[in-house]
C-alpha cells in the first residue's frame, strides 16, 4: 500500500531526529548529514531531547512500553515542521508505524498522523522532498560504490533510487551493482540476540556476496544493519566494512560551511 | 501431528549443522523465488502486480462473503452429487473419514498431495485402524519412505539432496541402484500404478471449491491427483473452509496466480474441475464423492484480528523469499504449516502459548508480504502477534525488565545520555571480547561495536558553538 502524499517540504527548516544509533555509534554520520544540509542552505536544528523511536519494543511486541518512548518523541517534535532520520528503518518507524501504534488512541492519534506526515528518510528528502539529486559534489580520487538496500526503507518507505542518485552524480564516483542487494542482512533488532544464530547465518550470505563485491565501498542507509555487518566483518577478520552513504556525500562538498553557490568564483 | 513449534531454536540450531540440508534448501528456494519473479512478470511489473492485487480481492471478497458461500456451495455441491460433510476439527474430521472407509470395507487408499490432510494427521489415523495410506506425490512419497514430514508446503522434500532420496529408495523400496532423478522417478510411477489399480479410496485436498458451480479445483503436476480422483470407487477431499471462491471466474484467475507464485509455471500440467460423481453415462471416476469442510480452528481466525490470513492459497512463495526459511528448513517450525505464513497461522490455530517462538523467528525483512500472490500482510501480523506474546503468555523476565528498562532510559533523556556515557567508558577501558550471557548471543558472531568518544548530541553543541562563534 503506498504511502498518502504530503505536502512538500521545501523552505522548511528540518529537525533532525539523529537516531540513537547514530547518536552513540556513529555521530559523524550525524555531523554530515547536517553539514549536507547546510550546504543546501537548509536551516538545521536538533531537538536535544531526543532518544528513541521505540522500535526495539514495538518489534518486541512491548506495544505499552513502545508507546511510552514514542509519545516523548512526539512530544519532543511537536514544533517540528520537517523531521529527517539517516535512517530508513527509524523513520519507517515514526512514518510508517506511529499511526498503527496509536490507532486506538485518539489523544495522540492526530499528533501522531501530523508527525508521521512529515518525516523523511534523508536521501528521500533530498531527492523526493526537496527535488535534488546533484550535489554538484566532487571526490578527490575515483571511487567504487556498491548499495545494499535495507530492508525497511526499501520496503516500508520505497526507497532504492535516491541514495544511488546522490553518490552515482557525484564526480569520481562510480557505482556498481551488488548481488542480491535487496537480501536481509540478518540483523533485526532482537532478532539478533533472541535467535543469534539463525542471524548469523543468514550475515553470513549476505556477506558473501559483499567480500566478492568490486566495489570500495559498500554504501548503506542504516547504521542499524551496517553495525551487524561491519561487526561480523570484523569478528570473521575480514577487512572489507560499509559506509553510510551520508559520509560519502558529507566528503564530496566543501566542509567549511559554504553553502553551495556562495563559492569564491561567485559562479 | 505433533507441534513442536516451540522448539524452534534447537529445531533451528539442528538445520543449521547440516550441510546437506543447507545446501539443498537454498537450492531449492532460490530456484523458486527466480522462476516465480520470471513467471509472475511474463508481461511486466504492472501486469503481474495488476494480477496480484485481483487475486488478493477475489480472496478478500470471498472471506468477507465466506458464510454465504458456504452455504451457496453446499447447495450446488450436492446439487451435482457431492456427499457434503462439515467438521468441527482435527477428531471429527478423523472420524468422518475413518467412517467412510470402514463403510466402504477400503483396505488401502492413495493420497495425493494435501496439507489438511497433513494438519489432521489423516495417515496415522487410518494406519492404525489397519488400512494402507499410500502419498503419490513423488514429494510426499519420499517423505512418506523416508518416515519425515514435508518440510515445504509446495516441495516437501525440497530439504533433501538427490543423494538422499535415492538412499531413501533404496533402503525402502526394490528400486534398482540408481544415480539417475529419470529413473528414480520411473521406479516411483511403476510402483504407483500398481497401488493405484489396488486403492478403493482416493484422498485428496482442494485448492479451491468454487461456490457457484459447486466444483472441486485441483491442480497438480504428476497427474497422480487424477488417478486418486478418478481411479478408486469412493474419493474424500478434505478442504479448509477457507478455500471458497464465489465464481468460475474468479477461479480462473487463481489457477494463474497459484502456479506462477508457487513453480514458476503459467499453469499447472493438470488443472482439474471435479463437478461430481461419475455420471450414468459416463465411463469414468469415482461413484462417491465426500467433500469435508474442515474448520478446526479457522472460524476462530476469522472472527480475529488475523482473518485476513484466511486468503492464503499455500503457494509457498514466502517459504522462498524468507531469509529465516532458508537457513532453518521447513521442519523447524515445529508443526505442517512452516515459513513466514506458518509462523502467523501456527500460533493462531494451534495456540499461541503452543508456538509464541514463531512470531519471533522473523527478521522483519518485509519480503514475505511483496511477494504473496494475495497481499497477505505477514510482517504486521508477526509483529501483533508477538504484542499478543507479550501481553497474554507468561513473561521472560529478562526481556521484560530489559524493555522496561530500556522504555524508562529513554524516557529521561539526561538518563539516556549518562548511560551511553557510562557505557562508551567502560567498553572502552574493560578489555571485552565477550559480552555476559545473554549477550554473548551477539559476540559469538560479531565484535563488540565502539561507541564513539563523543556522541552526536555533545558533535552537535561544538558544531553550533563554531556557527555562533
Amino acid at each position: 500500500m503506498p504511502l498518502p502524499k504530503r505536502e512538500s517540504p521545501k523552505g522548511k527548516a528540518v529537525s533532525l531526529f539523529v537516531t540513537c544509533m547514530v547518536d552513540m555509534l556513529h555521530p559523524e554520520t550525524g555531523l554530515s548529514v547536517v553539514q549536507v544540509l547546510e550546504y543546501l542552505g537548509v536551516e538545521v536544528n536538533f531537538p536535544e531531547k531526543q532518544t528513541c523511536c521505540g522500535q526495539p519494543a514495538y518489534n518486541g511486541g512491548y506495544h505499552d512500553e513502545a508507546k511510552a518512548v514514542a509519545i516523548e518523541f512526539l512530544k519532543v517534535f511537536r514544533d517540528a515542521e520537517v523531521i529527517v532520520a539517516p535512517s530508513g528503518s527509524c523513520a519507517t518507524m515514526v512514518r510508517v508505524d506511529y499511526p498503527k501504534l496509536f490507532a486506538d488512541d485518539p489523544k495522540y492519534l492526530s499528533e501522531a498522523e501530523r508527525i508521521s506526515s512529515i518525516t523523511w528518510e534523508f536521501s528521500e528528502f533530498l531527492v523526493d522532498g526537496l527535488g535534488i539529486e546533484n550535489l554538484d559534489g566532487i571526490l578527490p580520487e575515483a571511487q567504487s560504490f556498491a548499495f545494499h538496500d535495507s530492508c525497511h526503507g526499501l520496503r516500508m518507505m520505497g526507497i532504492k533510487d535516491a541514495p544511488r542518485k546522490l553518490v552515482g552524480n557525484i564526480e569520481n564516483a562510480e557505482i556498481l551493482p551488488l548481488d542480491r542487494a535487496e537480501e536481509c542482512c540478518g540483523f533485526g533488532g532482537l532478532f539478533s540476540i533472541k535467535l543469534p544464530n539463525v542471524s548469523a547465518a543468514i550475515t553470513d550470505k549476505k556477506l558473501a556476496s559483499i567480500k566478492k563485491n568490486a566495489a570500495d565501498w559498500i554504501l548503506l542507509g542504516d547504521v542499524s544493519c551496517m553495525t551487524n555487518m561491519n561487526t561480523a566483518l570484523e569478528k570473521r577478520g575480514e577487512a572489507k566494512r560499509l559506509r553510510h552513504f551520508a559520509d560519502v556525500l558529507a566528503e564530496a562538498i566543501p566542509k567549511s560551511g559554504a553553502k553551495r553557490g556562495e563559492n569564491p568564483d561567485g559562479e | 501431528m505433533e507441534n513442536k513449534a516451540n522448539q524452534f531454536i534447537n529445531a533451528a540450531d539442528v538445520a543449521l549443522k547440516d550441510p546437506d540440508l543447507q545446501k539443498a534448501v537454498a537450492y531449492g528456494t532460490r530456484l523458486g523465488f527466480n522462476k516465480r519473479i520470471a513467471a509472475m512478470y511474463e508481461y511486466g511489473e504492472e501486469h503481474g502486480e495488476a494480477l496480484r492485487e485481483q487475486a488478493a480481492q477475489i480472496k478478500g471478497r470471498a472471506l468477507a462473503n465466506l458464510p454465504n458461500l458456504l452455504e451457496e456451495a453446499e447447495k450446488n455441491l450436492l446439487a451435482n452429487g457431492f456427499k457434503v460433510l462439515w467438521a468441527k476439527d482435527a477428531d471429527e474430521a478423523n472420524e468422518l473419514i475413518l467412517e467412510i472407509a470402514k463403510k466402504h470395507e477400503s483396505k488401502l487408499a492413495v493420497k495425493s498431495k494435501s496439507m489438511a490432510t497433513e494438519e489432521i494427521g489423516v495417515n496415522e489415523n487410518l494406519e492404525a485402524a489397519g488400512i494402507e495410506v499410500l502419498e503419490t506425490d513423488l514429494g510426499e512419497f519420499i517423505v512418506q519412505l523416508a518416515e519425515e514430514r514435508p518440510s515445504h508446503i509446495v516441495v516437501p522434500i525440497v530439504h533433501k539432496t538427490k543423494e538422499s532420496i535415492q538412499k531413501t529408495l533404496e533402503e525402502k523400496t526394490e528400486m534398482p541402484s540408481t544415480e539417475n532423478p529419470v529413473e528414480m522417478a520411473r521406479f516411483a510411477r511403476a510402483y504407483m500404478r500398481e497401488k493405484f489399480l489396488q486403492a478403493d479410496l482416493g484422498i485428496s485436498g482442494g485448492n479451491f471449491v468454487i461456490a457457484e458451480t459447486g466444483s472441486i479445483g485441483l491442480v497438480m503436476n504428476e497427474g497422480n491427483g487424477r488417478f486418486v480422483t478418478s481411479l478408486p470407487k469412493v474419493h474424500i477431499a478434505l478442504v479448509g473452509i477457507e478455500k471458497i471462491v464465489a465464481t468460475l471466474e474468479e477461479y480462473a484467475t487463481l489457477t494463474q496466480v497459484l502456479p506462477r507464485s508457487a513453480t514458476g509455471q503459467t499453469l499447472t500440467v493438470y488443472t482439474n474441475l471435479i463437478n461430481g460423481p461419475k455420471r450414468p453415462h459416463e465411463e469414468d471416476g469415482a461413484e462417491e464423492i465426500y467433500l469435508i469442510f474442515l474448520d478446526n480452528g479457522r472460524s476462530e481466525i476469522y472472527q480475529s484480528n488475523y482473518a485476513d490470513s484466511l486468503a492464503c492459497i499455500r503457494c509457498g512463495a514466502c517459504l522462498n523469499a524468507c531469509p529465516v526459511y532458508d537457513v532453518t528448513g521447513g521442519h523447524a517450525y515445529g508443526w505442517v504449516y512452516p515459513g513466514p505464513i506458518g509462523s502467523v497461522i501456527t500460533p493462531l490455530l494451534k495456540g499461541l502459548e503452543n508456538a509464541k517462538m514463531l512470531p519471533y523467528a522473523c527478521s522483519l525483512c518485509g519480503l514475505c508480504k511483496d511477494v504473496c500472490p494475495v497481499d497477505i500482510d505477514l510482517p504486521h501480523f508477526l509483529l501483533d502477534l508477538r504484542k499478543d506474546v507479550v501481553s497474554t503468555q507468561k513473561g521472560n523476565l529478562f526481556w521484560d525488565l530489559g524493555i522496561s528498562g530500556w522504555s524508562w532510559v529513554m524516557r529521561h533523556p539526561k538518563l539516556y545520555r549518562f548511560a551511553g556515557k557510562v557505557a562508551a567508558r567502560v567498553l572502552s577501558l574493560l578489555p571485552l571480547k565477550k559480552l555476559p550471557a545473554p549477550f554473548n548471543a551477539w559476540t559469538d558472531h560479531h565484535a563488540l561495536p565502539a561507541f564513539a568518544e563523543k556522541s552526536f548530541t555533545e558533535l552537535w553543541a561544538e558544531h553550533q558553538g563554531e556557527k555562533n562563534g
